[in-house]
Order: structure tokens, then sequence, then C-alpha cells
């Protein structure tokens, strides 16, 4: 591999960490509210809402049942409304952040339906609204699992972006397909390869080792 | 509502709690009416689906009555909503069978949560927080997780949690149920401390007799939805009416008979009496079986009891086999001594 492919392959990795952590944030601000929403709001529930409940999680199906390369080429008429354009880095982070919300809806769904009922009853006892219950228990006692959802959802999104060449959004696998695989550069390719591992591996190392310790439900070793 | 004298801190009115089913509703609670003395510990209990933990349930509002009203602390928690039943939930704790304490906070945070939740200042909290978790034994600990806790720590934490508010009734919910006897002891003089020293009313709900003969002044007992006794618990122990008060007392006050009496007595039978003689108050501690010997000449043979404490004051029970021909006599001279008896049979 030549020394002249190096500034590109760092400027796609830069391009790909750009799209993932761009889509991940919008991504969280829209999905954690709507899955906290998803959450609480069944008929009984703390915010009872039935109808939008069923609504919500219908349009959370839908948008997760569409393969993502099929979304990113479906949608390119709203991401032209949004990015101002259809072509490009930044406007394949709406496709990725599309993708990505409704995925961090359910995780924190899922986390939170995890918490123990027995603790919104202590905190309905002791007088908490709806909203404390949400930010004082529900939220902190889902944390470490959100945190471990987040980062499964981090890691999808690496993969999806290597989908968004087909839309001109660049990055490592929109690399990996131009040199690795058109202009037939193999090392190229394995390059790219080695460099997904590697943030993967990052991502979900850091992850685990964040919900690790916002994990305090199990007794861990401390020479007790 | 508060002329009588000893005024109750809840009352409970024709209380009703159905669940609505398919074929119709099942009655959780059923015309339950009772008062609960302020300042006193009042144990209801009864066995699992009894409808307790509903009646509990109804007193800060987690649970809504179908029909009947709910007064706690002079105030109608039937027709409480939102602002106006949380507050009213801040002047009533409650702990759990499970504690329900959150894995993610310290025990410190944990007892700090009603009071965040309260509103109050952060230097108030903290200041009230270390009172608390000194209150309940667990200064060495405030740091620890509840995982790292014994099941009677976090039952302690859980009790610290519910008097942040400085609530003026403490609701328990098969507090002592998951707990190993020892650890059921140190909580239960826990509250019978708090109750004592904060004047706090305890309304505890269990199914176990023990509980309620340890530590409460008044029980209820509950059967299929309804109250089917209730009054002091020292007089229930004493002379219990209900079937079901009797089942629930045969395991703790050693009247149950042991086999090898029990299948001696035969229906009809006419020989030596087995009589059963209650001791209760002062009683309890004259030589009643000596004097039956030595002034009535009647030999009564031992064959089990048990003496223990209720409510502070001494209560007994003793299983005697006396000839057929002495009964009479013997219960008479008995009841002249204030002395309960009962013929529980004749040996065949």
């Amino acid at each position: 591999m030549s020394a002249n492919l190096i500034p590109i392959l760092w400027e796609a990795t830069l391009q790909t960490i750009y799209m993932v952590v761009v889509s991940g944030l919008i991504g969280t601000v829209l999905g954690l509210p709507l899955g906290v929403f998803l959450a609480t709001s069944k008929r009984g529930e703390l915010l009872s809402a039935p109808a939008v409940n069923a609504a919500l999680g219908l349009v959370v199906n839908a948008l997760r049942s569409i393969p993502f390369i099929i979304l990113v080429v479906a949608i390119i008429p709203f991401t032209r409304m949004i990015a101002g354009t259809s072509i490009g880095t930044t406007a394949a982070i709406v496709p990725l952040t599309l993708a990505a919300a409704p995925f961090i809806a359910r995780i924190v769904e899922t986390a939170i339906r995890e918490v123990e009922g027995g603790l919104i009853e202590a905190a309905r006892a002791m007088g908490a609204t709806p909203g404390q219950i949400i930010t004082k228990v529900l939220l902190p006692e889902a944390l470490p699992g959100i945190v471990l959802g987040l980062t499964l959802a981090i890691v999808s999104l690496i993969g999806y972006s290597a989908m968004v060449g087909a839309v001109g959004g660049e990055g490592l696998g929109d690399l990996g397909i131009r040199y690795g695989y058109q202009r037939f550069m193999p090392d190229v390719m394995l390059a790219v390869v080695v460099i997904l591992i590697v943030l993967v591996q990052a991502v979900q190392s850091f992850g685990e080792w964040i919900a690790r310790r916002l994990d305090h439900r199990a007794a861990k070793d401390r020479g007790l | 509502m508060d002329t009588t004298p000893s005024h109750a801190a809840i009352t409970f009115r024709e209380v009703s709690k159905t669940w609505p089913q398919r074929g119709g509703a099942v009655a959780a609670l059923d015309r339950v009416s009772l008062d609960v003395q302020a300042g006193g510990i009042t144990g209801v209990i009864g066995r699992s689906g009894a409808g307790k933990s509903t009646l509990l349930r109804l007193v800060n509002g987690l649970e809504r009555a179908s029909a009947g009203r709910v007064e706690v602390l002079g105030r109608d928690v039937t027709t409480a909503r939102g602002r106006e039943l949380r507050s009213l939930r801040r002047d009533v704790g409650m702990i759990f069978q499970h504690f329900n304490l959150l894995a993610n906070r310290t025990v410190r945070g944990n007892v700090a949560l009603p009071l965040e939740i309260a509103g109050v200042a952060r230097p108030e909290i903290d200041r009230r927080v270390a009172r608390l978790i000194d209150l309940v034994g667990l200064g060495a600990l405030a740091d620890r997780y509840p995982a790292q806790l014994s099941g009677g720590q976090k039952q302690r934490v859980g009790i610290a949690r519910a008097l942040a508010t400085e609530p003026k009734v403490l609701l328990s919910d098969e507090a002592t149920s998951a707990l190993d006897p020892e650890t059921t002891q140190a909580v239960l003089a826990l509250l019978r401390d708090i109750n004592r020293e904060l004047g706090l009313t305890i309304l505890l709900i269990t199914h176990e007799m023990a509980v309620v003969r340890d530590i409460c002044h008044h029980v209820a007992v509950m059967e299929a939805g309804r109250i089917v006794e209730t009054g002091e618990t020292y007089d229930i122990f004493a002379n219990p009416q209900d079937p079901v008060t009797r089942s629930f007392l045969s395991g703790v006050t050693g009247t149950v008979l042991p086999g090898f009496i029990a299948r001696r007595i035969v229906p009809g039978g006419d020989g030596p009496a087995i009589l059963r003689i209650t001791f209760a108050g002062d009683s309890a501690t004259h030589p009643v079986l000596s004097r039956l010997g030595a002034e009535l000449g009647i030999d009564a043979s031992i064959l089990g009891g048990s003496i223990e404490e209720i409510d502070g004051r001494p209560f007994g029970n003793l299983t005697v086999q006396v000839p057929a021909d002495a009964l009479p006599r013997a219960q008479e001279y008995l009841h002249a001594h204030d002395l309960r008896t009962e013929v529980l049979g004749h040996v065949g």
C-alpha cells in the first residue's frame, strides 16, 4: 500500500466517526424520550395513553422493518429537505439517524421495562410525580442497560455507515468499495476492515466498561 | 371526627374493592370497616389472597376503593387526586416485603430519594439522611449499595427511607416475610422503638401470628375480603372467637395438640378428659395445678403447654389430662380462679 493512501484512510475514518457520532447523538435525542414514552404509556401505566402508544409503536416497527439500503434511497426527498442536499457525508446522516432513532427507542423501552415494578410502586408511595418517577427512578435504574443498548446501536451504525456510499456518503465503507473492490486494491480493503474491527472493538469495550461502572445491581468483589 | 377519646389515624368505612374479570367481578374487599388507632401498632393478618394487601394499598391511594370511604389523618383518600394525593402520601411512609430499594443508589441516596421528591433543599436532605441512617443503625454502611447489604440491613434502609419525610403513619407490607427469624426480631424491635419514640401509627399486614404477638397492640383477622375478628391483641390471643383466628393462633401459642395425644382422643370416649387451660394476666403465674392436687385431690398430668408474653402481658396455656369423674370439679375450681378451660375430648 503506497504511503499516499494513508491520508485517504485517515480521512475516511474521520468521516465514518463523524457520521456515526452525529447520527448516534441525534438518534439518542429522538429515541430516548420515544423509548421512555413507549415503556410507560400502555394502558394502566404511568403515562397511560394506549392509543398513542400503539400508533408510535407502529411507526417504530415500520421504520425498523425497512432494509437500510432501501431506506437510504427511499427518503432522498426528505433528506434533501433536511440537509439541503441528498448527496454526501452530511446528507448520509439523515437516513442513519432515521434508522438509529427507532432502534434506540426500542432499546430504551426494553431497558426501562426491566426495572422492577416494585420501585415504581415505592416511588408512587413517596408522592412522586410521573416525571419524577421517570427521571429519578426509571432512567437511573435502567441506565446500565441503556448504555449497553446504545453501544449496540453505535456498532450497528458503523455497519450501516458503510452503505451510504450509495448516496455519495463517504467514509470507510465507501473507500473499501471504491478502492478495494472497484480498483481491485485488496490492501486498501484489508486496511478498511482492520480499522472497522478496531473501531467496533473500541466502542464495545468502552460501552461495556461504562455500563459496568454504572451497574450496582450485583454485589461486586471489592474486598468486602 | 377527633371527638372520640382515642381517635383513629386511619378509618375504613364499608370499603369494597372489586377487580373486573371475565364473567363478573372478583371482590378483594367486601364492606370492610376498621379503625386504626393513632399512635398504636395495628396488625392485619390473613392468608394470601385474603385482601390484606389491597386494604393496605388503599391507605396511600396505590389502589382505589370501588365503594366506601378511607380516611387518613382526617383526609379522605378515596377522593384525593394529583397534588392532594401526593401531599397525603408524604405523610404516609411505606415499607415492602422485597424492600424496593434502588439498586443504583447507595444507602444514603435511597434514603434521600423521598426528600428529593418532596423538593427539600440539599443541605437539609444531607442533615436528615445522616440522622435517619444513624436511627436505623446503619451509620457505617451509608455509602454501600443495596446489593452489598443483607436482607435485614436492606429493610433498615427501607425503614429509614419511609421515615424521611417525617410521616405520621407507617404502612408495612409483609416487611419481615423475606427475612430469617433472627433478623425478623431485630426489624420488629426497630419498628416497636419507632412507634414508641416517634409516636408513629403503624399499620402492618402479615401472615405470621408471631409478628402480631410480638409488636401489635391491635389486630384484625381477614378472610376472603372480610374482617372476621378484631380487637386488642391480648384479648384475641386469650379468647379467639373465629375459627380462622384459632387456626392462625394454633401455630404460635402451643395450642396444637401433639400427635400422640390427638391420636388418643376418641369421639364419644369416656376415659380421662383432655383439658386445655388458658392462663391470662396475673393468673398465668398462679400455681393452680398443684392446688388442684392439694385441695381437691385431683391428679392432673401435664401433656403440653407454654407461657409467653403478648403485648407486655403474660399469657399461657396448658393441656392436661384429668380423670373423667373429676372433670366437673376441676373445671369449677379453675373457673373460680379466672381460668378458661376447654375440653378437647376424652381418651377412649
